[in-house]
């Protein structure tokens, strides 16, 4: 068959009722966009909290001290407990973990402490964090200039420090500060790092200290508020049984009931990951589900209206097999005119839905739980192929109804 | 050209079934026009259908120059149709939304002609009826004679074998279905079998042989 032709007959069927063809096109472009539109949501949502991940290491575990709930070997209850560096040696000599690393709150409190930080007549202050070196892999501190902290520091309870480029931009105006000082309640650090991070900007406003140094300085004593360690690549399972092992370790240094669940606070980002994961994995087929129901309402409504446009033409498709159209001119004509007006009116709904994505892209403020909302190549490769074969099953059961519709019946005058 | 042999033809209606064609038997020669007549219910619309190769037959043969026309399937009818047979409708069933030349053109369409080849041929036919300079007017500006002479060009642009006219003068008045009469005279005179279904008594005496039909039976073939 000439195709010219049939792009002739196609596009002036479709041109004879513009109306009709208008609101047919929009079942299937608003089905698509739907679709697109959800599935790029998604992928926002999923962006933002896997960039709540990428701040810290995704198999860490972090451990507080807390508070006794239960009695044992005699002691009372609400006994505070604080892990010490022996603890921490004692975890170093534990077989599967990673990075190991210990956190003293400087200023006796828990998150987000905050001291003086003097450079002249400068003041203001940061969340000191007083660390050990492989606090690095923990946090996934990126250094840009000059180093972190490491083992000498910690050794010799060196004065020096590693701060935020954000912190050395507000204290010198510029970030070229390697070897420079600044006084944290009035004791002289000097500088030996600049970093930056993946996270959100409050991790960047924030000075490392060997934690050594700080509990010498700070009234610490051999005092741990924190441990935290990554594990590798365990599995959520095997990490588990990791961080009982290691509880078991701090129970009996610390001396209170390994199963006490008040005592320690287990902070295990694997788990939580792989709770995510499920999570997003639920949202996921939620929203295939969703779009793939409004794009069936619009095959179905593009079916209708086919359906509609054959009964309409019986008359017409009763002439043209008079004169010799075969059964397979007739259903690939209608299937032709039903692809076509699907592709086209999807590829319409996929640009629009894309171009909202980028809008609201643009627009909308990161969050932790939304951020950068988008299609990838391989959901537009899917929608593009669900439109085709869409576009065939609508246009499917009217064009063999056509291809029966008997020309003795058709012809009969009215 | 074409001949029947024993035709039956039945319909169900409802639990109800009808005999409409009993043992008909047919010949139509080389370049004939024929006239078949009868009253409606007579079965002369279903002998015409199976003539035309748009209904089949449940027993007997139809030969169609020296070809049995039996047991089709749709595309093979298709084809046959397309090579075969012009028809020419009492309604016309031009397309409503093409103009006469695409009209005349549509059967070359389904023999895969070029759409410049074919629409050459068409003005070659209008011209031949009459109607060259309405050949970019929709069937919707024409006169009912017009619309005729239009599908008569459409009927024989393919060459068929035969023309096969269903009243073609049900719906012209006296003067037309003259004109339109003659212009298939002129056709049956180019050589072309004619057969024309009317109930019209001075249609059916232009005709060289008159087939009349009564209850689904060949009255007489004079």
């Amino acid at each position: 068959m000439f195709s010219v032709d049939r792009w002739y007959e196609v596009l002036s069927t479709l041109a004879r009722n513009p109306l009709r063809s208008f609101l047919t096109a929009l079942a299937v472009a608003w089905g698509i966009f739907m679709l697109v539109v959800l599935l790029g949501m998604g992928q926002g949502l999923r962006n933002g909290t896997e960039s709540m991940f990428a701040d810290d290491a995704a198999n860490s575990v972090w451990i507080f001290g807390g508070s006794t709930s239960r009695p044992y070997a005699g002691l009372p209850v609400n006994r505070r407990i604080v892990f010490d560096n022996e603890g921490y040696a004692a975890l170093r000599r534990v077989d599967g973990i990673d990075k190991l690393t210990g956190r003293f709150f400087a200023s006796g409190g828990g998150f987000g402490n905050e001291l003086q930080i003097r450079v002249g007549a400068k003041v203001s202050s940061f969340d000191v964090r007083a660390v050990h070196p492989e606090h690095l892999y923990l946090e996934k501190t990126i250094i840009v200039a000059g180093r972190f902290l490491n083992d000498q520091d910690v050794a010799e309870k060196r004065k020096v420090t590693t701060i935020g480029v954000p912190v050395a931009e507000f204290l010198w105006g510029h970030t070229n500060v390697i070897g420079e000082s600044l006084a944290v309640n009035g004791i002289t650090f000097t500088v030996v790092g600049l970093f930056t991070d993946e996270g959100d900007a409050g991790e960047l406003r924030k000075l490392y200290i060997p934690i050594s140094t700080a509990q010498l300085a700070f009234n610490g004593a051999d005092r741990v508020n924190m441990l935290m360690f990554t594990v590798g690549d365990k599995g959520v399972a095997e990490t588990k049984k990791l961080v009982e092992e290691v509880q078991a370790i701090l129970a009996e240094r610390e001396r209170f009931d390994p199963g006490d669940p008040q005592a320690t606070r287990v902070r295990n980002s694997l788990e939580q990951y792989a709770t995510f994961q499920e999570i997003f994995w639920i949202i996921e087929i939620f929203i295939m589900f969703m779009g793939a129901c409004t794009l069936v309402a619009g095959i179905v409504g593009v079916s209708n209206i086919m359906m509609i446009v054959v009964k309409e033409r019986t008359k017409e498709i009763g002439v043209r097999k008079a004169l010799g159209a075969t059964p397979w001119t007739i259903v690939s004509t209608i299937l032709q005119e039903s692809v076509f007006l699907t592709a086209v009116a999807g590829y319409m709904g996929l640009v629009a839905g894309v171009a909202l994505l980028e809008l609201l892209a643009a627009l909308l403020p990161k969050s932790d739980f939304f951020s950068n909302p988008s299609v990838d190549l391989g959901v537009a490769l899917w929608a593009t192929a669900i439109l085709v074969v869409s576009g065939a099953l609508a246009g499917f059961i009217p064009a063999r109804s056509a291809a029966r519709v008997s020309p003795v019946v058709a012809l009969r005058d009215e | 050209m074409l001949r029947l042999q024993g035709i039956n033809k039945y319909y169900q209606v409802g639990s109800h079934r009808l005999h409409v064609l009993r043992d008909v038997d047919v010949e139509v020669g080389d370049g004939e026009l024929v006239a078949i007549m009868g009253a409606s219910g007579s079965g002369k619309s279903t002998l015409l259908n199976i003539l035309g190769i748009l209904d089949g037959y449940d027993s007997g043969e139809y030969w169609l120059d020296e070809t049995l026309v039996r047991d089709l399937s749709e595309t093979q009818a298709a084809r046959y149709r397309n090579r075969f047979i012009g028809f020419v409708f009492q309604s016309f069933n031009l397309l409503p939304f093409k103009t006469a030349v695409e009209n005349v053109a549509l059967p070359l369409y389904y023999q895969g002609v070029s759409r410049r080849a074919r629409n050459r041929t068409a003005m070659q036919y209008l011209e031949r009826v009459g109607l060259a300079e309405w050949a970019e007017h929709r069937p919707s500006e024409m006169s009912g004679g017009q619309k005729q002479r239009v599908a008569i060009a459409r009927a024989l642009i393919a060459k068929p074998k035969i023309i096969l006219a269903d009243e073609p003068t049900g719906a012209l008045d006296s003067a037309t279905s003259q004109q339109i009469m003659d212009l298939l005279a002129e056709i049956h005179a180019s050589g072309i079998t004619v057969i024309v279904v009317t109930h019209e008594a001075d249609i059916a005496a232009r005709a060289q042989r008159v087939i009349r039909l009564r209850d689904g039976q060949v009255e007489a073939a004079a």
